[in-house]
């Protein structure tokens, strides 16, 4: 069966590693800090300028002045540290985030990213996520395989306007991790219950199968 | 010491005229400079550019500005949350310029530090670079960004002190900080105005050189975008 919100967010916390600082964006990417292992040790950078962002706070201890990329109300864990927006893209150009989690719209074969606007239609502008994708070395998108009409989101080229050419690293979907190659988009890993069937259906670009499809472990 | 206290809000926009370029602090709703837009507002100053990362909400922050049809151009990273803003940009009513956060922090402060333009890697290959210079720096494309230009910035802090010091608070530092001294005349709003000698200067965020003119703000709202909570 095809994972829900917190499945993808689980399955992308596996990736989160001891010492990781981690850049989240929002949507599912905001759901992987509640599935990251407790023995290790990862801090959470959020672009409007803070290192350190902990859950959201209990009712009635909400600061305007401690908020996330999202907006959404905040806290800081101990160890916390706020800086100007200057310093924070210094944080991610300067490639000191370990990792990018973000959504997309669509993804390419050849890991270009489409995910800030759709003309004539809908634009909210791009935020961090052209510095987050132009610098950082790992970037894993979190989307669903499809869109609401059904159609694929991992594309032999996408058909928006860009956000970032040739970045993405590795995605996962509701049906799948697949990693992007210079062959196109190699099947890691399917859903519970998802059959390698159904994600070709599902996928446009390239599709590589190299050998038996194993089940996330989540 | 050198007195940047200015008696009110009156005085400390006093200069803002029609088609200026402003530069507004803030991100979502935190951090924004509060007094002055309202005083904006009063100013009924059109033709506006205004830098800045977000555009408001409808009725609250630059959406004030918007409803009242004073701006004319946007230059922002993100603007989701305003339905006004929205219909305008569609209908052609309003100029806007979008570009990438860091981007956008990073021409602020080039034009609080002096230099003209400065190659990121942010854009490349996107619209965004389009009729921009692009180099090649070991393997890597960026792209030409330049600095700047504005008349007035206007920003929010925690503290100030009647020396143009300056401490922010939480996450509504921000764009503030990257503001000061990157247009013609910075002028800080803050939610507390103390005698100088009061801030420890080892805590000084901003110094006050970046600084023309400070009041003590008023009546602040800090409205909340996004209010999430976890149940205890």
């Amino acid at each position: 069966m095809a994972l829900d919100k917190n499945g993808i967010a689980k399955r992308i916390a596996k990736e989160v590693k001891n010492g990781y600082y981690v850049n989240l964006g929002i949507g599912i990417p905001t759901l992987v800090a509640n599935f990251v292992r407790e023995d290790i040790e990862v801090e959470f950078q959020s672009e409007n300028g803070v290192l350190g962002m902990g859950p959201f706070p209990f009712e009635g201890e909400e600061d305007p002045d401690l908020i996330n990329a999202g907006k959404q109300t905040i806290t800081a864990l101990p160890g916390a540290s706020f800086f100007d927006s200057a310093m924070s893209f210094s944080m991610i150009r300067g490639q000191h985030v370990h990792l990018t989690i973000l959504g997309a719209m669509e993804v390419a074969e050849n890991g270009d990213i489409a995910n800030w606007k759709i003309p004539g239609y809908m634009v909210k502008g791009m935020g961090g996520a052209m510095d987050l994708v132009a610098s950082a070395e790992n970037i894993i998108v979190a989307m669903t395989h499809t869109n609401k009409n059904g159609d694929s989101k991992l594309l032999k080229k996408c058909s928006l306007p860009l956000t970032g050419v040739g970045c993405v690293k590795k995605i996962v979907t509701d049906l799948a991790v697949l990693e992007v190659t210079p062959e196109g988009f190699k099947l890691l890993e399917r859903a519970p219950g998802v059959s390698v069937e159904t994600i070709k259906q599902a996928t446009e670009g390239k599709l590589i199968i190299e050998r038996d499809i194993p089940e996330m472990d989540i | 010491m050198i007195n940047k206290k200015v008696a009110s809000v009156e005085a400390a926009l006093s200069g803002v005229e029609d088609g200026m370029t402003l530069m507004l602090g803030g991100f979502g709703l935190s951090g924004i400079p509060e007094n002055s837009i309202s005083q904006l507002v009063k100013l009924n100053v059109k033709g506006l550019t205004c830098i800045s990362n977000n555009a408001g909400v409808d009725g609250f922050g630059l959406g004030l500005l918007l409803h009242k049809r004073q701006i004319k151009k946007m230059v922002s990273s993100y603007v989701g949350e305003n339905a006004e803003f929205e219909r305008q940009m569609l209908s052609g009513e309003l100029e806007v310029e979008l570009i990438p956060q860091g981007t956008l922090a990073e021409r602020c402060r080039a034009a609080q530090s002096g230099f003209p333009a400065f190659y990121t890697p942010a854009g490349y290959g996107t619209e965004v670079a389009e009729g921009k210079e692009t180099r090649e720096f070991n393997g890597k494309m960026y792209v030409l960004e330049h600095a700047f230009k504005a008349d007035f910035a206007f920003v929010k802090a925690w503290k100030g002190d009647e020396a143009g010091n300056l401490i922010f608070k939480g996450t509504a530092r921000n764009f503030n900080p990257n503001m000061c001294g990157a247009a013609k005349i910075t002028v800080a709003e803050v939610e507390e105005l103390l005698p100088v000698g009061s801030l420890d200067p080892n805590q000084i965020h901003i110094p006050g050189i970046f600084v023309h003119r400070i009041f003590q703000g008023s009546n602040y709202e800090k409205r909340i975008e996004q209010r999430t909570v976890r149940k205890k």
